[in-house]
């Protein structure tokens, strides 16, 4: 655009304003307006501030709970955690199969992301390098795999890894795990990959190099951000995992975290809440810092269907 | 540079010996082979995971498999006889019933908060809009397992704040039980699954609506459109076809509710009447080791989840890409 345009708000509002007539019957509109726009504001705001405190309150209220002594928690409503003590996070240090659960879900969660990187890596590369006949059908096979319910799958799976000797085993979770989360991995990193040019993999070729291995020194590192996000998606779904661990995993000392937290929340059966919210506390908070560092990737990635809810 | 493209050209030029020739058509047949070789991982791991697992249910929900087979006892095919069972049980409808109105309620409500959140969030300052983000991000980053925990302690009988405040605000609800009646139950698993997926169609959609361009909006205001015009006529055909996958997909999500209304079914309430596809399927088999039934049950959940996910894809297909 050329230098000399005149700004648009001049053009407008000078062949406006004469027009209006006097400029008192203009300051009158211009603060009924604004007081108008004040109020609007004033009544959002309150909306907002409701908003906000519904969606927060459950998650404060778990947190102040979690600092609380039990005597006071069976004895009066208290909204902020003055006072407060850190017994109840001891308490759940001590708890029967805390730290075996915790071992098992690190083991798990981490066996789940390797693997899942690993082969979604590949079969990203497959279908944003490739044209191939079955492509598409591969690529809608996800999308459909992916809505399969966990929660109607898990009657089969028990006996599949029955059969398998891989009940109650690291191993036998992870090949759930794994095949529970590819879908999403591969959708995601899909896109990774398509937004590293293939001209950076056809240069390495040409110096000599071979193509798989162009894959791995050009292309590897620069989606290393989009295997970061992708397997922080992983692990946040791996960790949360309940309903395949609460039947594929029936013996405690091979409980994963949620499973513990279960089973301790049933057995205090109420006595225990601040034991209970401590421990919940534990659980969430590594998913919440993941959470805000990938959660705008997570809503795209929900949106195409290929995050699970 | 120069010599890379010398060398290029010059390839074709020697007279192909038959051991050129051979080893030039075998690197292309590699070439295409490639991409169904780096595909294997992949399909191992949804075959084991996956598909497997389903050609067993759709068997395992054609047998007799009880606690005689759990012992060895080689599974008897039964034909259809689990899947007539089920539909010739009344218990069957009434949990499908059941299911289907949770799904409605949950999505409905979902949905028409989620998009009254959106709009909220469009119209506030800087400030107050990222409070009410934070607010969203940690409702919907709460694993869906703690969330209903926290959820059953803030509606605990005895000390539960609900009835704390409930008793506060002058009703007599000293030490009542939440888990008493189905429907009580019910509306605390509605709460919970309302509250953990309204974030995600907020921002969905909030996000849709920053893709209207500003001066379509203010052109729809200076011809003297009023707010709710303003959203049915400038943003709603805006954010409708996103609008419709997040209907398909809460639907799907909402069919298969199944840690909420476990949880809260360890909390004392009754399994019988509380029961939809997801626990029902899972306490039949798991509990009431009658894995062919509990497969035929969990047949119909994917049946279902199945015609629901063709009618998003041809939506999405509808929309864009692949």
């Amino acid at each position: 655009m050329a230098d000399t345009t005149v700004p648009p708000a001049a053009v407008v509002e000078a062949p406006i304003s004469p027009i209006l007539g006097s400029a008192e019957a203009h300051a009158t509109t211009r603060a009924a307006h604004r007081r108008r726009q004040r109020g609007r504001r004033a009544l959002l705001n309150g909306i907002a501030l409701g908003v906000i405190m519904l969606s927060a309150f459950p998650v404060y209220w778990m947190v102040n709970t979690s600092f609380r002594r039990s005597i006071d928690i069976r004895n009066e409503m208290q909204f902020l955690p003055f006072g407060g003590t850190l017994e109840n996070y001891r308490s759940v240090f001590d708890t029967d199969n805390f730290w075996s659960s915790f071992g098992n879900s690190l083991k798990v969660t981490g066996l789940t992301v390797l693997f899942a990187l690993f082969s979604a890596f590949l079969a990203a590369l497959a279908v944003s390098r490739f044209r191939f006949r079955g492509r598409v059908g591969f690529l809608v096979m996800i999308l459909i795999v992916q809505m399969i319910p966990a929660e109607a799958m898990m009657i089969s799976l028990v006996k599949v890894l029955d059969g398998w000797d891989l009940r109650n085993s690291i191993m036998g979770l992870t090949i759930a795990y794994v095949a529970f989360v590819l879908p999403f991995t591969v959708w995601t990193l899909r896109g990774f990959v398509a937004g590293v040019p293939k001209e950076l993999e056809e240069a390495a070729m040409v110096d000599g190099s071979s193509r798989l291995r162009a894959f791995f020194t050009i292309t590897l590192p620069l989606v290393a951000p989009g295997l970061v996000a992708t397997g922080i998606f992983a692990f946040i779904q791996a960790w949360n995992e309940y309903t395949y661990a609460l039947v594929i995993m029936d013996r405690p000392e091979k409980s994963t975290l949620p499973l513990w937290l279960q089973q301790f929340n049933f057995g205090a059966r109420g006595t225990d809440w601040g034991g209970v919210m401590a421990g919940s506390v534990l659980i969430t908070l590594p998913v919440v810092v993941f959470f805000l560092l990938v959660h705008r990737r997570i809503a795209a990635g929900m949106t195409a269907g290929a995050v699970k809810g | 540079m120069t010599t890379v493209l010398a060398e290029e050209t010059a390839v074709p030029e020697p007279p192909a010996s038959g051991s050129t020739r051979s080893r030039r058509w075998g690197r292309r047949a590699r070439g295409r082979l490639m991409p169904y070789g780096l595909l294997i991982p992949c399909l191992i791991g949804l075959g084991l995971g996956l598909g497997y697992p389903l050609v067993r249910l759709v068997t395992m929900s054609t047998q007799e498999f009880g606690l005689a087979q759990q012992f060895g006892t080689p599974a008897k095919s039964v034909g259809f006889d689990n899947f007539s069972d089920i539909f010739g049980d009344s218990y069957f409808w009434e949990v499908l019933r059941r299911s289907l109105l949770f799904c409605l309620v949950n999505v409905t409500l979902t949905l028409s908060i989620g998009t009254a959140v959106a709009v909220l969030l469009g119209q506030l300052g800087r400030a107050m809009r990222t409070a009410l983000s934070v607010a969203l991000l940690f409702a919907w980053a709460t694993p869906a397992l703690t969330a209903t925990i926290v959820w059953q302690w803030i509606f605990d009988s005895r000390n539960g704040v609900a009835n704390w405040a409930l008793t506060k605000l002058g009703f007599d609800y000293e030490g009542h039980s939440w888990m008493g009646t189905s429907w009580s139950v019910y509306l605390v698993a509605t709460l919970i699954v309302v509250w953990m997926g309204i974030p995600f169609i907020a921002f969905t959609l909030h996000a849709a609506m920053t893709q209207i361009p500003e001066d379509v909006m203010e052109a729809a205001s200076i011809d003297g459109a009023g707010g709710w015009e303003r959203f049915r006529d400038v943003a709603w055909p805006a954010i409708k076809p996103i609008f419709i996958v997040l209907l398909a997909l809460s639907t799907l999500w909402d069919l298969r509710v199944f840690t909420q209304i476990y949880v809260l079914q360890q909390a004392g309430a009754n399994t019988k009447d509380t029961n939809l596809l997801g626990t029902w399927a899972y306490r039949t088999a798991v509990a009431g080791h009658d894995f062919g039934k509990g497969a035929a049950i969990a047949l119909v959940m994917v049946g279902i989840t199945l015609l629901l996910t063709l009618f998003h894809l041809r939506q999405m297909f509808r929309q864009q890409e692949v």
